[in-house]
């Protein structure tokens, strides 16, 4: 019993929660903007990995962090693109989009990146993010390591998390993103084009969605391994549902996962040796499936989600 | 500006010309990145016929793969039908070969027309109490189920490897994580010598026959098509719609856990943590190939299988990543899915501001 | 030749407007003008092409031929540019669509708001919204709960949102698609003074319509559509019922008479019946069916009709009461059950729960049935005797359809709902729920539906008929019951009610209180 709290009394833990949440926030709020919309993108597994991969490939080819960043973006805005396409103007089904956005995704990033750099035994290395000390903020007992020892993107992640909240409730654009994914047909009347908002939103969202495959190999890892994504889109894709499509209880819905992640490691460590490890490894994906069916019965799904929309449709 | 007219239904050789139109479309886009790879595009086709079709050996290695991908195919394309997702048929299949070796390594013992049975019987119940967990909690509950299949795939995962690093683990395995050998009882026969070619094929076909003559010609396969047109229509005449997608999810798992069956029983004969290299995810893209169409399936199954077989090959003989395979795979998805617009409507380029609108 | 000085007060003219869908001619060469000040009704049956014109009007559509002009402020008419839904509303167009577009998830002033300021803009500006509105609201005596949520208001308060939210950008001409389709006849009177008081305001003004009696009272020009052409354009004083009704159709009609009923013993009880809760819940509805009788159940959507349909088809269990259908007791039981215990099922949304689409007319019409022996075998599908039974059913119900193989989406809605009718009638139910069911229906196809639930009653079968459509109501049931907020008022005898005192049970006030 001490242990636990021992471990929940540590800011370490909570250090290790927010890292682990990181990735998290920017899918699920990726996703979670496309959803709004109305669009469902299952490609996000795809994207994640697109992104650690074209990130990483580009700080390793000299891009900068930063460089690299803006690349896992572009790449992320590519494949939400594709899925923007085929499931808005051309009214495709959403489901099989995803999952073949998600198989294309990973299957040309896994290529490009086995035909450029060919096998070795240990995958090569890059500079990864250092955390960011934070004069003042840092040196505060316990908030200090946990909160304000990230790295920068754990900050961008925060951040995003915000300005989606006032774009979604304070811009006229967030409205009309809220309009589309409820009834496009009200968004038409008023003069918008609901293809505009929705291939925006798409792509938009895919690019933050991406920043989670790039958090991966920059900042938690600073390598690229095959399978390293290892079904975090998937679960993205459940705590969105659980968040109730809202940003402030996305970030609340990723923070309370990565603490469960980060608390399972450390009590692997004390009861390792009676528990195989793989019990350890399935509790995130058993947690995000009772994580769906505990708001299940409430879940209140933008009206319009799944639902092609053709311009005219009366 | 593109104009979209609707179209009446679609022949059969309409649908045909436009599958194989797109699966034409994916292997010329594979030429981009064969053409990144460094390597020369007719070459690199040349080998992955060679690699499929150029021997006996290489004919029936191709057979031997489409075998779990015709299960796997069925399994999405009898779930599609019905509108209910399962994205599972990867853990599905882990399922039904744990099973199969479960009780195809000693549980039981007796003759092969015993065996045999048994262990597809196994695996098939596996596979599809696999499936049941995520049916129920979308008719209950109303959970999506491309969500729980695919994170219970993650789930089983993990499980068979922490079987066969404890309870079911090899003990003359020499130290590898793998269970031990299926009982030459429980073994599905090979249907040629020196080839690894087994009767699984035959159960994949047979299956397709079976899927087929049920959603044609019986009453729950045109409840099940019901369901998948318009589940509320079908609810309102009276179609018991849970029911009819327990069935579904029931047969669904059930195919794919024959698939590991097939590897498990027929192909292995062990079982290790990377049976499978991702055919219950190119189930799905088999079962789009083949519109649903659970005698396309198998042309379909055949299609990737040359695909995986002959990049295989080429991937040997040139050093090019073998994910080429995937990635035509992935597009051969892409393109079959862009392809149904083709088949549902007429499409028009207008010099004006018009779009697609439908009469009232 | 146009006169320039009448041209003056013209703020919409439609010019040669031609629109075709394939082999059909939705609109051909339709031309009207509109004055400021004026109200126009757009008369049509159902399918004579009003709302399409409208459509094009407003940009959803794009005509084929012709063009659009609106008034501009002092310097004549102007080409309006064709498709554009932007374009529309800064010309000052504004309409209100038959189906409401509203976002359900916001409330009534973001909805109203949406699409009015730069989307690149930093942040929206409510407050001087919310004046404006409230500005508008006393002028035009049109109020509603601004901070509400869409999905709580009800069907007239949603209307209000839409004028308004035509009224907040400065509409000069304003369109209402068929806008009493969803109120109570008091409703209805306020909504046209409002509209009188917009027109006194300098507004022109088009409402579209299929009821007579409004247009009469309450328009000052009728055009009428037939076939998507233009056959009259007049003013209302020189109309009368008949006239209108024979352009309308094109051939002199006569009113179906009413031949009353012999209603007969008790047939279908239900008792106390609650069910769901929110706005469509149903609160202890009593309900005694006759063989042999129309019952009809008026009210304005939203207040408990598709409850009580979905608890009568079996789609919905109640939480307390009881059904009895002669004998047995079917509080519990299943769509399946009620189908099989003799009750004939006639849904509201025929696309969505009628038919299925993509399935063809000869397995529509087996749907219900396909587990009795007629249609199949030791769960064999017998192939031949389904289509031999969809051949009877399509010429006796005429359903015009290229072969019984044909998908039922391609179908007419009035040919979709000669299907249900089929399947659901053929085996001379004993209980048959109508629910809406002429809604989208051309005079025709109306007709038709009326005959045969008048001929399931004169066979001794008894008829619950829900509609919104009052005229309907009066002219079929032999007793009239009105559902208000999931009650159920007690059913009375047709000749003893009048409109006035029914709109005020729709309304949920008692006959008393109109005195």
């Amino acid at each position: 019993m001490t242990e636990i709290l021992d471990i929940l009394l540590s800011a370490n833990f909570w250090a290790a929660s927010l890292r682990i949440a990181t990735p998290l926030i920017f899918g699920v709020i990726g996703a979670l903007i496309c959803e709004r919309a109305g669009v469902l993108n299952l490609g996000i597994e795809g994207i994640f990995t697109a992104g650690a991969m074209a990130g990483w490939m580009a700080v390793w080819l000299g891009a900068g962090l930063w460089g690299g960043v803006l690349v896992a973006a572009m790449a992320g805005a590519f494949f939400g693109l594709i899925h923007a396409i085929l499931t808005v103007p051309l009214g495709l089904s959403q489901h099989v989009s995803g999952i073949g956005v998600t198989l294309f995704a990973t299957s040309l990033s896994y290529f490009i990146y086995r035909t450029a750099l060919p096998d070795v035994s240990s995958p090569p290395r890059i500079e990864a993010f250092q955390p960011l000390d934070i004069p003042v903020l840092s040196e505060l007992p316990f908030i200090g390591p946990a909160l304000f020892q990230q790295t920068p993107l754990t900050f961008l992640a925060l951040i995003l998390v915000a300005l989606t909240a006032y774009v979604l409730y304070r811009t006229p654009l967030g409205l009309a993103i809220q309009a589309v994914g409820d009834n496009p047909a009200a968004v038409e009347s008023q003069g918008l084009s609901v293809y505009a908002l929705r291939i925006g939103t798409v792509v938009a969202g895919s690019a933050i969605m991406a920043l989670g495959g790039a958090f991966l190999t920059m900042s938690a890892f600073d390598a690229f391994f095959f399978g390293m994504v290892n079904g975090r889109g998937w679960i993205c894709i459940a705590l969105t549902v659980f968040a109730s499509w809202r940003p402030g209880k996305a970030l609340i819905g990723a923070l309370l996962f990565g603490a469960f992640d980060a608390f399972q490691v450390r009590l692997q460590t004390e009861v390792g040796s009676f528990v195989p490890g793989q019990v350890f490894l399935m509790m995130p994906y058993l947690l995000s499936i009772a994580a769906l069916i505990v708001v299940a019965r409430r879940a209140d799904y933008p009206r319009a989600l799944l639902v092609p929309y053709f311009r005219g449709q009366r | 500006m593109i104009r979209f007219e609707p179209r009446g239904p679609a022949s059969l050789r309409r649908m045909l010309a436009v599958t194989i139109a797109a699966a034409v479309a994916a292997l010329v886009l594979a030429a981009i990145p064969i053409a990144f790879a460094g390597l020369s595009v007719f070459d690199a086709y040349g080998l992955m016929v060679k690699g499929a079709f150029g021997s006996l050996f290489a004919f029936t290695e191709m057979l031997t793969r489409a075998a779990p991908l015709i299960l796997t195919g069925l399994a999405a394309a009898v779930a599609f039908r019905a509108r209910l997702w399962n994205i599972g048929a990867e853990g599905q299949l882990y399922a039904g070969a744990l099973a199969a070796v479960a009780v195809g390594t000693g549980l039981i013992s007796g003759p092969s027309l015993v065996l045999i049975p048994a262990v597809m019987i196994a695996g098939a119940l596996a596979g599809g109490l696999v499936m049941l967990g995520p049916t129920l909690l979308k008719t209950r509950l109303g959970v999506d189920e491309v969500v729980t299949t695919l994170l219970l795939n993650f789930v089983i995962l993990l499980f068979v490897q922490m079987m066969l690093e404890g309870p079911m683990k090899d003990p003359m395995g020499m130290g590898w994580p793998q269970s031990e050998p299926i009982l030459d009882e429980a073994a599905l026969p090979k249907l040629m010598d020196r080839m690894r070619i087994h009767w699984g094929l035959v159960v994949a076909l047979a299956a397709s026959l079976g899927v087929y003559f049920l959603l044609k010609r019986t009453v729950w396969g045109f409840e099940i098509r019901a369901v998948g047109e318009n589940a509320s229509a079908a609810r309102h005449a009276g179609i018991p719609v849970t029911a009819t997608f327990v069935r579904v999810g029931l047969l669904s798992g059930a195919l794919a856990g024959l698939a590991g069956v097939g590897e498990v029983a027929g192909l292995k004969g062990y079982l290790t943590a990377d049976l499978s290299p991702g055919f219950g995810y190119s189930g799905i893209v088999v079962a789009m190939l083949a519109g649903l169409s659970p005698v396309g399936v198998v042309l379909a199954a055949l299609f990737i299988a040359s695909i995986f077989v002959g990049a295989d090959s080429m991937s040997r003989a040139t050093g090019v990543s073998n994910y080429l395979a995937d990635l035509i795979v992935a597009m051969a998805l892409l393109c079959v899915l862009v392809s149904g617009l083709f088949l549902r409507f007429r499409i028009r380029l207008v010099g004006d501001h018009k779009s697609r609108e439908t009469a009232e | 030749m146009a006169d320039p000085a009448q041209d003056a007060d013209v703020v919409l003219r439609l010019d040669g407007i031609t629109k075709r869908f394939g082999a059909l001619t939705a609109n051909g060469e339709v031309s009207l003008d509109l004055k400021r000040g004026e109200i126009l009704a757009l008369l049509g049956e159902n399918g004579a092409g009003k709302t399409t014109l409208m459509n094009i009007l407003f940009g959803h559509y794009v005509a084929d031929e012709g063009r659009v002009l609106v008034g501009t402020s002092g310097n004549g008419l102007a080409d309006l540019e064709p498709g554009s839904p932007s374009a529309a509303l800064a010309a000052g167009i504004g309409m209100v669509h038959q189906h409401f577009t509203l976002a359900e998830n916001l409330s009534a002033l973001d909805n109203i708001l949406l699409g009015t300021e730069r989307l690149a803009a930093l942040s929206s500006s409510r407050a001087p919204a919310r004046r404006k509105l409230e500005d508008l609201m006393a002028r035009s005596g049109l109020t509603v709960s601004l901070d509400a949520r869409i999905s709580q208001l009800s069907v007239g308060e949603k209307q209000r949102v839409e004028i308004l939210k035509a009224l907040y950008r400065d509409a000069r001409v304003l369109v209402l698609d068929e806008p009493t389709a969803v109120l109570t006849p008091q409703e209805s009177d306020t909504l046209f003074a409002t509209l009188k008081k917009l027109a006194a305001d300098g507004l022109g003004l088009i409402f579209i319509s299929h009821k007579l009696a409004e247009v009469l009272a309450s328009s000052h020009r009728v055009a009428v559509l037939r076939g998507g052409r233009k056959v009259a354009d007049l003013p209302t004083a020189e109309c009368d019922r008949r006239r209108l009704a024979e352009l309308m159709v094109g051939h002199a009609i006569t009113d179906t008479a009413r031949t009353p009923g012999t209603p007969g013993a008790s047939l279908f009880v239900l008792s106390g019946i609650s069910a769901g809760h929110g706005r469509d819940a149903l609160h202890g509805v009593d309900l005694d069916l006759k063989s042999g009788e129309i019952l009809g159940i008026a009210g304005v959507s939203g207040n408990g009709q598709t409850m009580l349909a979905r608890v009568i088809s079996g789609l919905e269990t109640p939480s307390s009461g009881s059904i009895t259908l002669g004998e047995s007791t079917l509080t519990r039981a299943s769509a399946r059950k009620m189908i099989d215990s003799g009750l004939a099922r006639i849904p509201e949304d025929r696309h969505h729960d009628g038919i299925i689409g993509a399935m063809s007319v000869s397995e529509n019409l087996a749907i219900e049935t396909i587990r009795k022996p007629e249609n199949q075998r030791l769960g064999l599908l017998r192939f031949a005797a389904m289509r031999e039974r969809a051949k009877d059913l399509i010429k006796a119900y005429d359903i015009r359809c290229q072969s019984a193989d044909s998908p039922a989406r391609l179908l007419s809605g009035g040919n979709i709902q000669k299907i249900v009718l089929a399947r659901t009638l053929e085996t001379e139910p004993m209980v048959v729920l109508a629910a809406q069911p002429s809604r989208g229906l051309d005079v025709g196809a109306t007709s038709e539906v009326h005959r045969r639930l008048i001929a399931a009653r004169d066979r001794g079968a008894g008829v619950i008929l829900i509609s919104e459509d009052l005229d309907e109501l009066m002219r079929l049931s032999d007793r009239i019951a009105v559902i208000h907020r999931g009650h159920l008022s007690a059913a009375e005898p047709t000749e003893t009610l009048d409109r006035g005192t029914l709109g005020l049970r729709m309304a949920g006030h008692n006959a008393e209180d109109a005195a």
